[in-house]
C-alpha cells in the first residue's frame, strides 16, 4: 500500500487513454450486471426456503385442466400436511386482450402460505371483507396508474361473467409487497381476487380449482407428502402430479428458452473483448515507461516489486472500471422495467453476483497484467536505459 | 476564452456526430453505396482526394507492423456484431416462424375476447353456423373448407430432463378437412392417424423437444396411452404441436362437443371483410375473427419486441465498449505515427486528406470487423434451434435465422462504430501542431 501514490501517477499518466480504457470496463460490467441478474433470477426462481416447503399439485393431464374441490379435504388429511390452499387460473386482461395480467382466483387462506407477499393488516381485513375485491401488486400498480378504492375493470379471456360477457368489475382494495426482492418481479406483478366470487360468477367453473398448494411441516418428507396426495387420485379421471414448488418453477423457466446458456454466450463474448483491449493497452502503458521502470530498478526497486507495480495497476484499473460498471447497473436495472413498461423485468443484482464480478476483476486484472508485468520485471537496466 | 471555443467545437463535433449517425441508420443500401462512389470519385479525381488516398495507402501498408493493435479494432468490433446479429436473428426466426403459420386469406375464428386458441370454446351451434358463413371456400365434393378444432395443452416427458420432469405441447385435435386448409403441413415419416383411434402424428420440432417420439412408440397422453404413426413437417408453427383425431382428444380431455376454434380457407383474401361482418352481425355467435396471419403476428408481438430490446440494449452497451476500444486504439496509432504525419504535413500535405486517411483506415478495420463478426454469428446460430412457451400453452420450436438483412445491419453498425472510433484521433492528428510533432520523439 505505501507504493499506491506511484500506482495512481502510473495510471494518471495518460489521462485520456486511461478514461477510455475505463470506460470500456465499464460498459463491459454494465452489461454483466445486467445480465447475471437475470441469469441469477433464473436460477433462484422458487427456490427461496418458503418455495422448497411448498408443494404444488396440478392435473397430470395438462396444467390448464381443473381438479374436483373435493380434494381439498383429502389432501389436508394427508400426514405432514400443515396447510392446504387453491388457486384458479383467472385469464385476465386489462383493455385489451393481448395485454394480459397474472391474475387468480384465490382461496381465503391462500395469503397464509405466501409470507413473501406482504399485505398490511388493514388491507387484508378490506380484501377478507369485500366479495369483489382484488390486491394487486405494487409493480402493477404504478404500471397502469391504479389506486386503492377504484374500480378495476377486466376482460377475462377465459370465463364469462355472470352477465354472459367477459368483463368482470372488481374493487381494488389492497396492494401486494413482494418482501424477497429476488422473487419481487413476480409477485409485485399479480392480482389475486376471491375463488369463491369467481366461482359464483362464472357459469363455466361448477366448483373447481385450477391448483392446489400445500405446506408440510417438514422439507425432507416433501417427497413423501407428494407421493401420498398423488395416491388419492391415482387411477381416478383426474390423476394429480404434485412436485415442489421449486421443481416446478424451474421446469417451466426450463421451458422459456435456454437463457443461461444465451446469456452465458454474450458474456463469454464480452469479456473476450475487454481482455484484449485492456491486455494491449496494459502492454502499450508498460512499452511506453521502459525507461522509467529502468530508473526505479536503478535506485533499488527489487524485480519482485516492479512486477506486483505493474499488476497492482492493471487490477486497480479493472476494480474501478468494474465496480463503477455494477454500480451503473443497479441503477439502470428498475429504469429498464420502467421503460419497457414491466415487460422485461431486471433484479437487483445480489450478493452472488457481486462476488462474482468483483472475482472476474481481479482474475481478468491479474491476467492481463502478467505480460507487461514479467516483461516489466525482466527489464535490463543497461539496455532499458539505453533506449535498445 | 480559448478553453470556451474548444469546448464550442468540441460540442458542435459532438452533435454533428449524432446527426450523421442518426442519417447512417436510417439510409437505405444505395444511398450509402452512392456515397462510397462520391468517395471513391474525388480520391480518383481532385487533388486532395489524391493526396489522401496515397496517405491513406500508406496507413493501411503499414498495417502490417501494427498488427496487435489494430487486430483489437477488429476483434472488438466482430464481438459487437457477432452478439448484436444472433440476438436479432433470435427474434428474427421466432417471428418468421409465426408468420410463415398464417396468411391473408384464411381466417381463425374464437371466441371472444380470447387471447389464444386454448383459451377460447365454441358450442357444435356455433360451429354450424360459422361453417354455412358466406365466403368460405369449398372443396371438390362441396363441402366447406373450415376445420373446427380442439387444442389443449399435454404434459410430455422433456428430451433430455429427470425422468419425471414434464414439458408442456399443445396437442391439437383435427378432423379430415384440417389437411385441406392446412395444405403446408406432409408427413414425412409413417401415416397420418386413423380416426376414432387413439394415434398420434408428431411435428418435426416437437420430435425434438419431448422422448419417446419415435413411429410405433407408445405415449401417455391424458390417462390413456396412444401410439405414434407418422411424422409431420410444415415449416411452420405447426411443427411444434401433436395431432390426433378431434373426437379422441375431446373425449380424452372431457371437452364433450364444444371445439377451441374454427379455421377455415376463404375463397380469397377479399372476401374477409364480408366473412368478419357476416359471423359479427349474426345474433347466434358471440366471436372474434380473424385472419390467421394477424392472430400469429399478434401472438409473436410482445416476444419480438422483448428479444429486439434486449439484443439492441446489450448491442449498445458494447458498442460503446468498443467505441472506446478503438478509439483507444486509433489514439495510440496517431501517436506513434505523429513524426510521419507532421513530416506529411510540413511537406505540403493539408489536414483534410489527413483527417480522411485516418477514417478510411478506420472504417476498413471496422468493415473486417464486422464482417467476421456476421460471419461467426452466421456460423454459429443461423439454423439454431431454441424453443420458448408461447401462446400461453405450448413449446414452440424455432430457427434462428441469419438474414442478408440482419448482416448488412451488423455491418452498418459497424462502421458506425468504426466512424466514430477513428474521428478524433484524425482530427487530433490533423490539428496537432507540425513543429511540437516534428520536434517530440
Amino acid at each position: 500500500m505505501k507504493y499506491f501514490h506511484l500506482i495512481w501517477a502510473e495510471l494518471m499518466r495518460r489521462k485520456t487513454r486511461t478514461a477510455l480504457t475505463l470506460l470500456s470496463i465499464v460498459a463491459a460490467f454494465l452489461l454483466f450486471g445486467l445480465l447475471d441478474g437475470v441469469r441469477e433470477s433464473f436460477q433462484q426462481a422458487g427456490n427461496s426456503a418458503n418455495g422448497a416447503k411448498r408443494l404444488q399439485t396440478g392435473s397430470r393431464l395438462s396444467f390448464i385442466q381443473p381438479l374436483p374441490m373435493s380434494l381439498n379435504d383429502r389432501i389436508a388429511q394427508v400426514p405432514g400436511v400443515k396447510q392446504v390452499t387453491y388457486a384458479n387460473w383467472f385469464g385476465g386482461a386489462y383493455q385489451d386482450p393481448h395485454n394480459q395480467i397474472f391474475s387468480f382466483g384465490v382461496a381465503d387462506n391462500y395469503l397464509d402460505l405466501y409470507p413473501e407477499m406482504a399485505v398490511s393488516a388493514a388491507h387484508r381485513k378490506a380484501f377478507a371483507a369485500t366479495r369483489t375485491g382484488v390486491l394487486v401488486g405494487e409493480g402493477l400498480m404504478t404500471r397502469f396508474g391504479w389506486k386503492v378504492g377504484q374500480k378495476l375493470p377486466l376482460q377475462s379471456t377465459i370465463f364469462t361473467s355472470s352477465d354472459g360477457t367477459k368483463n368482470w368489475s372488481f374493487d381494488i382494495v389492497g396492494t401486494l409487497a413482494a418482501t424477497d426482492k429476488k422473487s419481487g418481479g413476480w409477485f409485485d406483478q399479480m392480482i389475486l381476487l376471491h375463488w369463491k366470487y369467481f366461482d359464483d360468477s362464472t357459469p363455466y367453473n361448477r366448483g373447481q380449482v385450477g391448483w392446489y398448494v400445500t405446506e408440510v411441516h417438514d422439507v425432507n418428507q416433501s417427497d413423501r407428502v407428494a407421493k401420498a396426495i398423488d395416491a388419492i387420485s391415482a387411477n381416478s379421471d383426474h390423476e394429480t402430479k404434485t412436485q415442489t414448488e421449486a421443481a416446478a418453477t424451474a421446469s417451466w423457466m426450463k421451458q422459456m428458452a435456454d437463457i443461461g446458456l444465451i446469456v452465458g454466450s454474450i458474456m463469454g463474448a464480452v469479456f473476450f473483448t475487454l481482455v484484449l483491449l485492456t491486455g494491449n493497452t496494459m502492454a502499450q502503458a508498460v512499452r511506453e515507461r521502459t525507461s522509467e521502470l529502468a530508473v526505479l530498478k536503478t535506485i533499488g526497486f527489487p524485480d519482485r516489486s516492479v512486477l506486483m507495480l505493474v499488476l497492482a495497476e492493471s487490477m486497480l484499473l479493472m476494480l474501478i472500471g468494474g465496480v463503477l460498471g455494477v454500480l451503473i447497473a443497479s441503477g439502470l436495472g428498475p429504469v429498464v422495467g420502467v421503460m419497457s413498461r414491466g415487460a422485461i423485468t431486471v433484479p437487483p443484482i445480489g450478493l452472488n453476483s457481486w462476488s462474482l464480478a468483483l472475482a472476474l476483476m481481479v482474475g481478468i486484472g491479474l491476467v492481463v497484467g502478467a505480460l507487461p508485468a514479467i516483461r516489466a520485471m525482466r527489464l535490463n537496466i543497461v539496455d532499458a536505459l539505453a533506449g535498445r | 476564452m480559448k478553453k470556451f471555443l474548444s469546448f464550442l467545437r468540441g460540442l458542435a463535433i459532438f452533435l454533428g456526430l449524432i446527426a450523421a449517425l442518426a442519417l447512417w441508420a436510417a439510409a437505405p443500401w444505395p444511398v450509402l453505396l452512392a456515397l462510397a462512389a462520391l468517395i471513391a470519385l474525388w480520391m480518383l479525381l481532385t487533388r486532395s482526394g489524391k493526396q489522401a488516398a496515397s496517405v491513406a495507402g500508406v496507413g493501411i501498408s503499414t498495417l502490417s507492423q501494427r498488427l496487435g493493435s489494430s487486430s483489437v479494432v477488429v476483434i472488438g468490433i466482430a464481438g459487437v456484431v457477432a452478439v448484436l446479429v444472433a440476438m436479432l436473428s433470435m427474434a428474427e426466426g421466432y417471428q418468421q416462424t409465426l408468420r410463415r403459420t398464417g396468411s391473408e386469406d384464411s381466417v381463425i375464428v374464437l371466441r371472444g375476447a380470447s387471447a389464444a386458441e386454448v383459451m377460447s370454446t365454441l358450442d357444435l351451434a356455433s360451429i354450424n353456423v360459422i361453417e354455412q358463413a358466406p365466403g368460405i371456400a369449398r372443396s371438390a365434393d362441396g363441402r366447406p373448407l373450415a376445420s373446427p378444432e380442439t387444442v389443449v395443452a399435454a404434459n410430455l416427458p422433456i428430451m433430455g430432463g429427470a425422468p419425471d420432469e414434464d414439458g408442456s405441447v399443445q396437442l391439437r385435435g383435427v378432423g379430415d378437412r384440417a389437411w385441406q386448409v392446412r395444405k403446408q403441413v406432409k408427413i414425412v415419416e409413417g401415416r397420418k392417424f386413423e380416426t376414432g383411434k387413439r394415434e398420434v402424428v408428431v411435428g418435426s420440432g416437437a420430435r425434438r423437444q419431448f422422448r419417446g417420439m419415435q413411429v410405433g412408440k407408445q405415449i401417455r397422453l391424458g390417462s390413456e396411452m396412444w401410439t405414434v404413426v407418422g411424422i409431420f413437417k410444415s415449416g411452420d408453427a405447426m411443427d411444434s404441436e401433436l395431432w390426433a383425431d378431434a373426437e379422441m382428444v375431446a373425449s380424452t380431455y372431457r371437452r364433450g362437443a364444444s371445439r377451441n376454434s374454427v379455421v377455415a380457407q376463404l375463397t380469397d383474401a377479399k372476401q374477409f371483410k364480408q366473412f368478419k361482418a357476416a359471423l359479427a352481425g349474426d345474433p347466434r355467435l358471440q366471436v372474434d375473427t380473424t385472419t390467421t396471419s394477424e392472430y400469429f403476428a399478434k401472438q409473436s408481438e410482445t416476444m419480438t419486441t422483448v428479444i429486439r430490446t434486449i439484443g439492441i440494449i446489450v448491442g449498445s452497451i458494447m458498442a460503446i465498449g468498443a467505441v472506446f476500444g478503438a478509439l483507444n486504439t486509433m489514439f495510440a496509432t496517431v501517436a506513434t505515427r505523429a513524426r510521419e504525419i507532421a513530416t506529411l504535413r510540413a511537406i505540403g500535405f493539408r489536414g483534410f486528406p489527413v483527417v480522411v486517411a485516418v477514417m478510411l483506415e478506420t472504417m476498413l478495420l471496422a468493415m473486417l470487423g464486422g464482417l467476421i463478426g456476421g460471419a461467426l454469428a452466421w456460423a454459429i446460430f443461423n439454423g439454431y434451434t431454441a424453443s420458448t412457451i408461447a401462446g400461453g400453452v405450448g413449446q414452440l420450436t424455432f430457427d434462428f435465422r441469419v438474414t442478408g438483412e440482419l448482416l448488412w445491419s451488423g455491418l452498418k453498425w459497424a462502421l458506425a462504430i468504426g466512424f466514430i472510433g477513428g474521428l478524433f484521433p484524425a482530427l487530433r492528428a490533423a490539428t496537432l501542431p507540425v513543429t511540437s510533432a516534428l520536434r517530440d520523439s
